[in-house]
């Protein structure tokens, strides 16, 4: 039995790679590589700067004095940076309540949309019921209709249940997304017939095979899935508008950061400073999960 | 452990009849195999049996019970997937263990069942990977523990070695029968190689689109095909079958008794005179005596089949042919030659015999005491072959 195991022990060494002979001709393919390979990394540094440095000069402004600010050229770096602008923002943008209901809203929006993703995914992926097709491509429409076409009509609905000026009308109508429903049924339609078929046979239906096999396989496309809806809620802004009113208690960060700019005209660096606040969570969790989001970028593109 | 007994299972796919009334019963402890080519049903007549497949007319019994409507979990069967179906983000224990949870067979018991079945098949120092650390047979070993695990009714394997290479498959193959003997399970094991079938299987049932041609142990089968589709699929390469008709015995072909016989005739099996037919097949006369001639003046045509080790190059010989190709397989030849009337047919010699060039004019002796007749219209089997 074990014969293949020891096959694998005595698998001589492949042989190393053949070392590439200097061809007389190699120089100029040479140069070229090289060339081709500066030519990537220019292009690439001028993305990052492109994409990074008003990260960078937001980060440098919020912590330059007001006097310094107006300074023409703007200073590279701060002399003296002045942290207390932080306290400043926090304190008098009540920063602290405004981040735990975008929190709070944010949880419930992902969670909501992983949820939803997952059972609508399934269903479309291992369930046999009429019109399935009809009903995905419907699904599928939805993403072609962008959010602002429905605000209206949402606004109504919401304040018709009362949930005008609560967590139920700033995160119901995000619940559910088409998105996240075809994301996950591509990745369950990877998982083979096969291993739903053997798990029926040994006696798991499809809600046991969906939390023991399906969605521990599907993990990648959940994390993706997990952090797009994430962006999407903490970022915010229209919504939240409209239905907050003026209730603090559910006002999310990004209304903060508004009424924080116009309560704080004369200090621009504040706002700055609350900015960076703001963005922080997305940055820790852009970090953390990079790999998923360019997994899920791709997702999709091949089987 | 458990019969299976299919009464006139029948299975649809819209316009497309899968299964058709299929009748069969496979015994207590037996390894009955499902042969066939692509397409022919057999995977069907598997899922049906599991549940994985609606039963649209007959029964499907196993043990005692009608199990039609049972979910298949409840049907206690065991499935290997060509695939193998292994959970990839569990570890071989894992794997193996996870009928049992739902069984609610819990700690001591599952642990020890575990590891009983992962040493019956060599498993125990691989418990801790992932399928994706195992080669292709070990997979397989671990599908195999996980169906033997509980201790099913009965096994159901589809085509479990068809991803393995050439000398892997033989050993698993080995592994399996053993298995199968050593438990004493009932099982239905569906594959489309027939060298598999006639090695392992107590029974093979051979199916065609969807109809059951014939139930047999491999020898009956090898030896007494039911019709010619048996006889063309079963053996490495198929029998022979040249299309013949019945004609009246020519004097000339009567041998003197106990004598040499006439050239261009192969010899006359015992019979009463009279009962003594002439076939007509491929520009040459073979001469038919006994039962077979009296079966054969029933049809008014004919199809002769006669296995290539019972066919020989000889100058005597009642046919002529050309040859085509000389294939040399190390023990045996296999000489594919042209009939007269341009029928392929194979010879299978000894190494050791003279071996002819492509395209030489040869002369084929039949040994006409291993002929088989089918009727040429239905393909069913006339006579009784060797």
């Amino acid at each position: 039995m074990d014969a293949e195991t020891g096959a694998v022990a005595i698998v001589p060494e492949p042989p190393p790679a053949p070392v590439r002979a200097a061809e007389p001709q190699g120089g100029g393919a040479h140069r070229r590589r090289a060339g081709r390979l500066v030519a990537r990394y220019v292009l690439l540094t001028f993305g990052a700067v492109v994409v990074l440095l008003p990260l960078y000069l937001t980060v440098v402004n919020s912590l330059l004095p007001t006097t310094q600010l107006t300074r023409r050229p703007p200073p590279f770096f701060p002399a003296h940076p002045q942290w207390r602008t932080y306290a400043t923002a926090w304190d008098q943008g009540h920063l602290g309540i405004y981040l735990r209901n975008s929190a709070i809203q944010t949880v419930i929006i992902v969670l909501g949309q992983l949820v939803t993703s997952i059972l609508a995914g399934y269903a479309f992926a291992f369930l046999r019921f009429p019109l399935r097709r009809v009903l995905f491509v419907v699904f599928l429409a939805t993403l072609m209709v962008p959010f602002e076409v429905t605000i209206v009509t949402n606004l109504d609905t919401i304040t018709t249940f009362g949930w005008y000026n609560s967590f139920a009308g700033l995160t119901v109508p995000f619940l559910a997304t088409g998105f996240g429903t075809f994301l996950l049924r591509q990745a369950f339609l990877q998982i083979p017939r096969d291993l739903q078929e053997a798990a029926a046979l040994d006696g798991y239906g499809h809600w046991r095979f969906l939390t023991r096999i399906a969605v521990p396989l599907a993990r990648p496309s959940l994390a993706a899935l997990g952090v797009f809806s994430f962006l999407a809620a903490w970022n915010q802004y229209l919504w939240p508008l409209l239905v907050t009113g003026d209730n603090n208690h559910i006002r999310t960060v990004q209304l903060g950061l508004k009424l924080l700019r116009s309560t704080n005209l004369q200090s621009i660096s504040v706002s700055l400073a609350g900015t960076v606040i703001a963005v922080a969570p997305l940055l820790v969790l852009l970090v953390v999960f990079q790999k998923q989001l360019v997994r899920s970028l791709t997702a999709g593109a091949v089987k | 452990m458990a019969q299976v007994h299919f009464r006139g299972a029948t299975k649809r796919y819209g316009a497309v009849l899968a299964v058709d009334r299929l009748e069969l019963a496979v015994a207590d402890g037996e390894l009955l195999v499902l042969l066939g080519p692509s397409g022919c049903g057999k995977t069907t007549v598997l899922r049906m049996v599991a549940g994985l497949e609606e039963v649209d007319e007959g029964t499907i019994v196993i043990g005692d019970d009608v199990v039609n409507d049972v979910a298949p979990k409840d049907r206690d069967l065991a499935m290997v997937f060509q695939s193998y179906a292994l959970y990839p983000h569990l570890t071989v224990a894992k794997n193996i263990e996870f009928p049992l949870r739902q069984r609610r067979i819990e700690g001591e018991d599952r642990r020890r069942r575990v590891a009983e079945a992962a040493a019956s098949l060599g498993l125990t120092e691989l418990l801790g990977r992932k399928p994706a650390q195992l080669s292709g047979g070990q997979r397989q070993r671990v599908a195999l523990a996980r169906a033997i695990v509980r201790d099913p009714k009965a096994f159901l394997m589809d085509e479990p070695l068809s991803n393995l290479d050439a000398a892997l498959r033989v050993q698993t193959r080995a592994d399996i029968v053993a298995l199968q003997q050593r438990l004493g399970t009932t099982t239905l094991y569906v594959t489309h190689d027939q060298v598999e079938a006639m090695t392992m299987g107590h029974r093979i049932a051979v199916l065609r689109d969807g109809v059951l041609q014939q139930v047999a142990p491999p020898q009956e089968l090898y030896d007494r095909p039911a019709n010619t589709f048996v006889a063309r699929f079963l053996g490495s390469p198929g029998m022979n079958l040249v299309p013949a008709s019945v004609t009246e015995p020519a004097s000339v072909t009567e041998p003197a008794p106990g004598g040499v016989p006439a050239p261009g005739a192969a010899p006359v099996p015992v019979g009463p005179p009279g009962d003594r037919v002439d076939l007509a097949l491929a520009g040459g006369r073979l001469a038919l005596g006994g039962e077979a001639a009296l079966l054969a003046r029933k049809a008014s045509s004919l199809v002769v089949g006669v296995r290539p080790e019972h066919l020989a190059i000889d100058p005597a010989g009642a046919l002529g042919a050309r040859v085509v190709i000389v294939e040399l397989l190390g023990a045996e030849v296999q000489v594919v030659c042209a009939l007269d009337d341009g029928t392929q047919v194979v010879v299978r010699q000894g190494a050791d015999r003279p071996r002819p060039a492509a395209g030489e004019l040869v002369r084929l002796a039949v040994d006409s005491g291993a002929l088989h007749l089918f009727d040429a219209e239905s393909g069913v089997r006339l006579a009784v072959g060797p």
